[in-house]
């Protein structure tokens, strides 16, 4: 059902196409389809304007970061102490959360695309060196990225004196290893440095700070980064034409699941709605064999759930976060009526249970307890107290009121994202979040797979 | 005799020499050392412990923190089969427990032949097209069962060879940064603004 068979999982559409117009071409990450379709054409704009002004035109376009947190990349790119030599560029391609890709696909049908916008990055914000952590599962894209750099080098638009200017920039390959927290920042520049992959604690100080080498360094999604040379080579105007205000441009985003037309789509941002892409005829198609929806992930396999109550939500981040969601990473996971929901919440849990790097205790413990827990109700072996312990552990990583969408059905109002946490990174947040949508939405479904034993309690000295 | 062969010391000190840390190329030289030997040896780890200026321990202390690093020899292809949320709602518990029957073995064990470990991992960015498997990272989509059969018996017959190298080999092209054209490394002990913006102050 991909749209093209070099591109397996991409679907076209007429659309708008910032990051995905050479999909259609089956030789699209080679040098020469990149030159004959306008590529490097956005750095040759980029290097004849002062780099502040380049800084500048990414900052009025509000290219926000697509790796999940949504943070404006201008404005990320400015955090730099100033006056403070040298920064670094990581471009974090270690894309692994549940349900998300889009930079795999970005990375291996158009890796100039990407380093084209490594350059613009380097060369606006004052970045000396660019370091390129691809996941380490990802084969192909290491190929197709190798082979680009190696052509993007021979032809002079990357490493000494670009296109004959004072520009000059490296860009190295680097390889992850199989390690999902990596994709946090820091824990990326720990990765990078040759150490295990351990978020660092922050605040104090930030990547743009104090980060690779303790020096000012950028860490940038490969998917906003890819967004750079079209907004170089068709100006900032053309780019706030598409989508909304706040939310301006494309997004890539994969929709996975019970849909009859799963897929990963390039949408107009802010303006489509989940129901659009569940149910239009240019994305998913409804639900397979006409079955009904339960419940979606929004965000990333760490986002709160959203259920049929929600579809009308643009996908624009601060209308899905208000709702109690995020939009994360840009990925969509559909649930059908015949989803056994304890058994989709342990699959969920069971994977930051397994990301844990080690280093909280609440995250490390919890993780594996809430895991087990769910093992055991979902096996038939679980009790009534198991759900409150569920809670209890949930609240030890995340305290207060977690986020939330609004049911009528269950007198729920939405409560906000994001959530408070006890550890250093979302990793054990994330464990707890499929398990508190799943209790709070579908609470029968647990309490059906209870054990109806009575159990005997171990009295002192036995 | 399982340190870096000479050819692969080369590639080496090519892989440090584009970081301005000679310990920031460690992961690299562990995938290189793999590619070698098909895991990671005791005597690879001392080794690249000597070229990045560190302790093996240390080395050990870091492969350890990855998955894909292994510490004794493993199946010519390793086949990995993905339970997360996505290929969990299309079957993947059933694809995993049939590649159990067809292979013999549990997650984490090795056929006899010395041909296929089987392992079940968490999301490999494939979630459209579940269930995804993956052999020695290369993907397979929409594997059903008798897509996997047969996936297997082509492995065993040996037609899939030119797509799938054995285990350890990670990517088949490699980056190489011509002297002539290298901008250099950043010294992040050294506070140098870069030309370009001193030319636009």
């Amino acid at each position: 059902m991909s749209t093209y068979p070099w591109a397996a999982g991409f679907v076209a559409g007429d659309r708008p196409q910032i990051v995905t117009s050479r999909f259609q071409y089956e030789d699209s990450y080679t040098l020469e389809r990149y030159l004959a379709t306008g590529g490097y054409e956005g750095l040759r704009a980029a290097l004849a304007k002062p780099a502040a002004q380049i800084h500048d035109d990414v900052k009025n376009a509000t290219v926000l970061g697509r790796g999940g947190a949504g943070f404006p990349a201008g404005t990320k790119w400015g955090l730099t102490p100033a006056g403070k030599f040298p920064r670094y560029l990581v471009v974090n391609g270690d894309e692994s959360e549940p349900g998300t890709y889009k930079d795999r696909l970005l990375m291996e049908r158009d890796p100039h695309q990407l380093i084209e916008g490594c350059l613009i990055a380097c060369y606006a914000a004052g970045l000396s060196q660019c370091f390129l952590y691809i996941r380490g599962e990802m084969a192909l894209a290491h190929e197709r990225v190798g082979q680009a750099l190696n052509d993007a080098y021979a032809a002079g638009y990357v490493g000494k004196n670009i296109l004959g200017s004072r520009f000059s920039v490296d860009i190295a390959l680097h390889w992850g290893a199989g390690a999902y927290v990596v994709g946090e920042e820091t824990a990326l520049i720990e990765s990078l440095e040759g150490k295990r992959g351990e978020p660092r604690l922050k605040p104090p100080f930030f990547p743009a700070a104090i980060g690779l080498y303790g020096q000012p360094t950028i860490v940038n999604n490969v998917e906003t980064l890819s967004n750079m040379p079209w907004l170089l080579r068709n100006g900032v105007e053309a780019y706030t034409a598409i989508g909304t205000q706040t939310s301006p441009g494309t997004r890539m985003v994969a929709v996975s699941g019970h849909v009859k037309r799963p897929g990963v789509y390039e949408i107009v941002n802010g303006t489509t709605t989940f129901r659009d892409l569940l149910y239009g005829d240019e994305f998913c198609q409804g639900i397979r064999k006409g079955n009904d929806l339960k419940a979606f992930v929004p965000g990333g396999g760490s986002a709160p759930w959203f259920t049929p109550e929600q579809l009308d939500l643009p996908f624009e981040g601060r209308l899905v976060g208000a709702a109690g969601s995020m939009l994360g990473s840009g990925a969509v996971m559909v649930m059908d009526h015949t989803t056994d929901i304890p058994k989709a919440a342990l699959s969920l849990t069971r994977f930051y249970a397994h990301e844990s790097c080690g280093q909280c205790t609440p995250c490390r413990e919890g993780g594996t307890w809430l895991e087990r827990i769910l093992e055991r109700i979902c096996d038939g072996h679980g009790t009534e107290s198991d759900l409150d312990l569920l809670i209890e552990v949930g609240t030890s990583i995340c305290p207060g009121a977690f986020p939330h969408a609004s049911s009528s059905k269950l007198g729920l109002e939405a409560t906000p994202f994001p959530y408070k946490m006890t550890t250093i990174c979302f990793v054990g947040p994330s464990a707890y979040a499929p398990v508190h949508s799943a209790l709070t939405l579908f609470r029968e479904e647990f309490e059906a797979k209870l054990t109806k034993r009575t159990l005997i309690p171990v009295t002192a000295g036995h | 005799m399982s340190r870096l062969s000479s050819a692969n010391l080369e590639l080496a000190k090519e892989i440090i020499s584009r970081y301005p840390r000679a310990r920031s190329a460690m992961i690299p030289l562990l995938h290189l050392s793999q590619e070698q030997n098909g895991y990671v040896t005791r005597e690879a780890m001392s080794h690249i412990a000597e070229l990045v200026g560190t302790t093996a321990a240390e080395v050990y202390g870091t492969a350890s923190f990855y998955e894909m690093f292994k510490f004794e020899p493993i199946g010519r292809y390793c086949v990995n089969i993905c339970r997360s949320i996505s290929c969990h709602l299309l079957g993947a518990d059933d694809l995993l427990h049939h590649a159990e029957e067809v292979l013999g073995v549990k997650p984490g064990g090795t056929t006899s032949d010395g041909l296929f470990t089987l392992e079940a991992v968490e999301c490999m960015a494939a979630c459209t097209e579940a269930p995804a498997v993956q052999v020695n990272y290369r993907h397979r989509f929409r594997v059903a069962t008798e897509h996997f059969d047969q996936l297997i018996a082509d492995l065993r017959a040996g037609r899939l060879a030119d797509e799938i190298p054995e285990h350890g080999t990670l990517a088949r092209v490699r980056q190489h940064l011509p002297a002539d054209k290298a901008a250099g490394n950043v010294d992040p002990g050294v506070p140098v603004s870069p030309a370009w913006m001193e030319a636009a102050s």
